[in-house]
């Protein structure tokens, strides 16, 4: 039974390729509602290489449930195209319509080629229905992955560029925190330090939360876990830039800063960092 | 028994922790220290753990018991190398290694070890 | 798959009768983390817990055995050991995950901290009925 289907479908897409092709990209084309993302030379590829991969599909698979393995060959070119797609920057809508857009075409046909077996034509567009929907959807559930992926990775970047240790002296390093705070990339930051510390042996690292608007109790825990790690490692940290609100919520939240140095100023913190390392403290020309 | 090597530089001896101990092995070390400590009227220990990716509450003890009876035996301890995700590890934990002096490496280690007590 | 629950997809089984075996515990845990791509850092909290775990197994439960399982939630991998030991059992658990070690008590339990390194902690026990302690930890991303 799945059999005759297939090779009747296949029969009508070699038969009216070049037609199906032209009036597929056409329909594409005037609903999709972005150009220039693409040139119509990629597309008309595009198109002609799923037809072909449709058909040989078509004809080979004994199947017409487009999950079954049988139809990885489609379903890996149109993960191909999507995650393309969504690196472009067209929507999930445009790229499902990629395959949507090839039913119109194809009723047309089949209502062509069935014009007097109404029965047959109702069952091959209800197939041809029930396929190009699972294939279309399955290029929205890859597209989801794909846009993750992408966020994954730009978090990731960002995470790269907002940590950066700075050496200032000999043996001092200085880590200016900017931004918002949340737990997983202020362990991250302090993870990061830690790493620098033992890379440069740097035995006084300052901690700098002058551009931190907001500190919680997460944030402060992860602070003084990190000046604890440091200080069993053999450095030491110095906290700057806690500004009169932030040390109000430190306060307020009961974090014991007792035993860790603080400073208002990264200048500062960076005066008692050279005194404790030895060095002597160039002091300014009068005048 | 397998036994880690103590070497000794000057009045200070050096163990460098490479495989990971056995409870018994551990054990082993710290009274094998202890009797060098004595032996050779040793002044200083430095214990370096750069090759240990684990600490857990045995080693951590017994470092600390090592450097208690470092002490009544009027040496210094020091441990170093510590690396970043042991030191995270026992921040978390809750150890803290009592008694005993860090440093980065070797070298600021045995500096440390210099600066005698009066 | 079942994206609700979670999956086991694969299990080793580790005796636990000698401080050798703690070490081997130690090291095919650490093997099993860094297969399945866990940072360093989490590595090392897990077989932390692991090592302090399994000597209570070894040392107060006469000795007993590990499970060392890997888990997957929908996309999310994570690893849980089991240790069980049919030993004396715990009297006062809520006391013993209380305990610190440096409290130089001689418990040293290690159960509070193993608790604290990793995301989930269980434990049954009573006395005269042996110990059973499970810890968890998620891979992030």
């Amino acid at each position: 039974m799945t059999a005759s289907k297939s090779a009747a479908l296949v029969e009508v897409l070699t038969r009216h390729r070049d037609t199906l092709l032209t009036e597929w990209l056409n329909q594409h084309l005037s609903i999709s509602l972005r150009r220039g993302l693409a040139t119509e030379a990629e597309m008309s590829d595009q198109f002609r290489n799923f037809l072909n991969i449709f058909s040989d599909t078509l004809a080979k698979a004994d199947t017409l449930d487009a999950s079954r393995p049988e139809w990885e060959p489609v379903r890996a070119f149109l993960a191909d195209m999507t995650a393309h797609r969504a690196r472009q920057g067209f929507t999930p809508v445009e790229t499902a319509t990629f395959v949507f857009s090839l039913k119109q075409p194809l009723y047309v046909r089949l209502r062509e080629e069935y014009s007097s077996q109404p029965q047959e034509l109702a069952d091959m567009s209800w197939t041809v229905n029930l396929l190009l929907d699972s294939l279309g959807l399955y290029t929205t559930e890859v597209f989801q992955r794909s846009r993750e992926a992408i966020i994954a990775r730009q978090q990731e970047e960002l995470l790269e560029l907002s940590t950066p240790v700075v050496q200032l002296w000999d043996g001092i390093l200085a880590l200016p925190l900017i931004g918002t705070l949340d737990s997983a990339r202020t362990q991250v930051v302090m993870e990061s330090l830690l790493e620098k510390i033992v890379e440069t042996g740097a035995a006084i690292s300052i901690i700098d939360i002058t551009g931190v608007p907001t500190v919680d109790t997460l944030v402060a825990q992860h602070l003084l876990k990190t000046v604890a790690a440091a200080r069993l490692m053999g450095a030491d940290c110095i906290i700057s830039g806690i500004r009169p609100q932030i040390a109000q919520t430190i306060v307020h939240l009961g974090v014991d800063l007792t035993n860790v140095i603080t400073k208002s100023t990264l200048a500062d913190a960076f005066i008692i960092a050279l005194q404790k390392s030895g060095s002597s403290i160039p002091t300014r020309a009068a005048g | 028994m397998d036994r880690i090597p103590i070497l000794r530089l000057g009045d200070c001896l050096i163990v460098a922790i490479q495989v990971d101990m056995h409870d018994r092995l551990a054990i082993t070390l710290q009274d094998d220290l202890t009797a060098r400590i004595v032996k050779d009227k040793a002044k200083g220990v430095l214990i370096d753990i750069s090759a240990l990716d684990i600490v857990d509450s045995f080693i951590g003890r017994m470092i600390s018991n090592t450097a208690a009876m470092a002490t009544v035996l009027d040496a210094q301890t020091v441990v170093v190398g510590m690396q970043p995700s042991v030191a995270i590890t026992l921040v978390e934990l809750g150890l803290t290694l009592t008694g005993v002096r860090t440093a980065l490496n070797v070298e600021r280690g045995m500096a440390l070890l210099k600066q005698r007590q009066p | 798959m079942n994206s609700f629950g979670v999956v086991v997809t694969s299990t080793v089984e580790v005796g636990l009768r000698s401080d050798q075996e703690i070490v081997k515990l130690r090291q095919i845990v650490r093997d099993e983390a860094i297969a399945q791509g866990f940072s360093l850092v989490d590595q090392t909290k897990f077989v932390t817990a692991a090592s302090e775990l399994a000597r209570n197994t070894l040392l107060y439960g006469g000795g007993g055995d590990a499970t060392l399982s890997v888990l997957l939630n929908g996309a999310r991998k994570g690893l849980k050991l089991t240790f069980v030991d049919q030993g004396a059992g715990i009297p006062d658990i809520e006391r013993a995950l209380q305990d610190g070690f440096t409290s130089g008590s001689g418990l040293g339990l290690g159960l509070g901290g193993a608790r604290r390194l990793c995301d989930e902690f269980e434990i049954q026990s009573e006395p005269g009925k042996g110990t059973t302690v499970s810890i968890t930890k998620w891979k992030l991303r």
